[in-house]
């Protein structure tokens, strides 16, 4: 078996105010996997991701990506490698206009300046966002926003995608092309999300969370559709799979 | 919100997007002229009206050139307009000597410094203004922290003007909350309202936390980069030594006095 390209070990994290968002998570993902993580509201999904680039250390535990630990001396590394798509557009975009909000993470890593019309072109051309380029971000819709934060994570070619809630407020036609953009990726993905039909089409694995620990891991379909597991943490069979194995 | 529609925050984005000749003049050009240009208003007599006129043309040519609104200047002039005038007010009562007469009327000094200092307020403020729109304020941050302004001033100027934009969010969604609940705001209710106050400050910084976040994990150090490295060109240097020779000029004779001597001659 090849290494886990991200490896958690019994993470415990506890915000100041002394609630114990996580406590003891550990999973590990292969490369080019994609994997969800699904829990009811305030299972600790947002936190766990906040881990995965570092921006918060685990009070016990570590997080291992390629087999380094992710420490605050290489959380620099970390922050490259994984590309992060957060809940709310509108607190990810940022600049006047759409390229420069996607060449501002190439612009601080350092991408020289020869490269990076050529990254940002081909990161929102990636995600489906190439007619955007000189649109002032806040005039975009909901699903034209979610294309670009997409882009601006990719502009940093990462090997690890992370995303937050991505179908969120978006209608069906920019959920169903959501879907077949995170399909083709070839990045590892880890999603958070409470879209349990979402993570039937683009996941492979299941990672359920409840309470700051991890309640179930497993086969996607085979997960899902254990309705008892489902329900007692808070989530539902999603009507899809009724579709998929008709009793 | 009325007032923030009024201002319209997004309009300086809008207008730093503009490609004129002013806009294509590196930042650390326009801001190094904006900056001697402040400090030229700055440096006349309390009493100097007259002399002061000469300077708006930087301002006026900056603005035309670069295609920025009279109106847009002049609403945000009006907003900062309170404070200038609650500064100015009592010089009319303080100083009543008079020093100059226009005709028949006498001018005391207190009116001489009134309106010197709205002058130079409002010369100033529309030049900064005119900065501003001219440049993008990522731009100017950027190349203020260039000219060596320290990181963390730029970046402070940066956040404040992006966190207007949150802050006006907060407060037209709570405004909001407010009247589908049928909140009237003509009836004061102070509890209400501290209430508001404290509900818009928490929800911000929860708000500006997760911007943060978002910055932090695309590689934001604290440095601010732009696409447009620096390379200062010839047009920069003109810009910059052509205005400054201006304000120097403007500065050493009373331009407006020559130039009406000058009319006056010619009408004989």
């Amino acid at each position: 078996m090849t290494e886990p390209i991200l490896e958690a070990r019994d993470l415990h994290y506890s915000y100041p105010d002394g609630t114990e968002a996580l406590r003891g998570v550990s999973f590990s993902v292969a490369s080019g996997e994609a994997l969800a993580v699904v829990g009811a509201n305030g299972a600790g999904k947002s936190t766990l991701l906040l881990h995965l680039n570092g921006y918060l250390q685990p009070s016990r535990g570590e997080l291992r990506l390629k087999g380094q630990p992710v420490t605050p001396a290489t959380v620099g590394q970390a922050r490259r490698a994984v590309g992060m798509v957060f809940e709310d557009p509108d607190d990810q975009l940022f600049m006047p206009t759409v390229h420069e909000d996607v060449a501002f993470g190439p612009l601080n890593f350092g991408v020289p300046y020869e490269e990076i019309d050529q990254r940002t072109s081909q990161a929102l051309a990636q995600a489906g966002a190439a007619h955007l380029k000189d649109r002032p971000p806040y005039m975009l819709s909901a699903g034209e926003k979610r294309a670009v934060t997409i882009a601006t994570a990719l502009a940093l070619q990462p090997e690890i995608l992370v995303l937050d809630e991505p179908s969120s407020h978006l209608d069906p036609r920019g959920r169903r092309r959501l879907i077949e953009l995170l399909k083709a990726l070839p990045q590892t993905r880890i999603v958070a999300t409470h879209d349990l039909e979402l993570v039937v089409e683009v996941c492979s694995r299941v990672i359920v969370i409840d309470s700051g620990v991890i309640a179930a891991v497993g086969e996607t379909v085979e997960l899902l559709n254990d309705e008892e597991l489902m329900l007692a943490h808070g989530l539902e069979r999603p009507h899809i799979l009724r579709h998929l194995h008709p009793h | 919100m009325r007032l923030a529609e009024w201002i319209d925050v997004g309009r300086i984005d809008e207008l730093g997007r503009l490609d004129t000749p002013v806009h294509r003049l590196d930042a650390r050009a326009k801001a190094v002229t904006v900056l001697a240009y402040i400090a030229c208003v700055m440096s006349y007599h309390r009493y100097e009206v007259v002399a002061l006129a000469p300077l708006a043309l930087f301002p006026i040519v900056m603005s035309s050139l670069g295609r920025i609104p009279w109106g847009f200047l002049w609403r945000r002039m009006l907003v900062a307009a309170p404070f200038v005038l609650a500064v100015a007010v009592f010089n009319p009562l303080l100083d009543r000597a008079q020093v100059t007469a226009l005709g028949p009327i006498g001018i005391s000094g207190g009116w001489l410094s009134f309106s010197s200092i709205m002058l130079r307020f409002v010369l100033t403020v529309s030049a900064a203004l005119a900065l501003i729109a001219c440049t993008g304020i990522y731009d100017l941050c950027s190349g203020m922290e260039r000219l060596g302004l320290p990181g963390i001033f730029a970046s402070q100027i940066l956040f404040l003007h992006r966190y207007l934009f949150v802050l006006g969010d907060e407060a037209q969604r709570l405004a909001r909350g407010l009247a589908v609940r049928g909140f009237r705001p003509r009836v004061l209710r102070l509890r209400v309202y501290g209430s508001l106050l404290g509900h818009m400050l928490l929800r911000s910084v929860a708000r500006a936390e997760r911007i943060y976040c978002a910055m932090v994990a695309r590689g934001f150090d604290g440095t601010i980069r732009t696409q447009r490295p620096g390379m200062l060109r010839l047009s920069d240097a003109a810009f910059v030594f052509g205005w400054a020779g201006y304000f120097a000029a403007a500065r050493a004779w009373n331009l407006s006095a020559l130039l009406g001597d000058w009319l006056v001659r010619v009408a004989r």
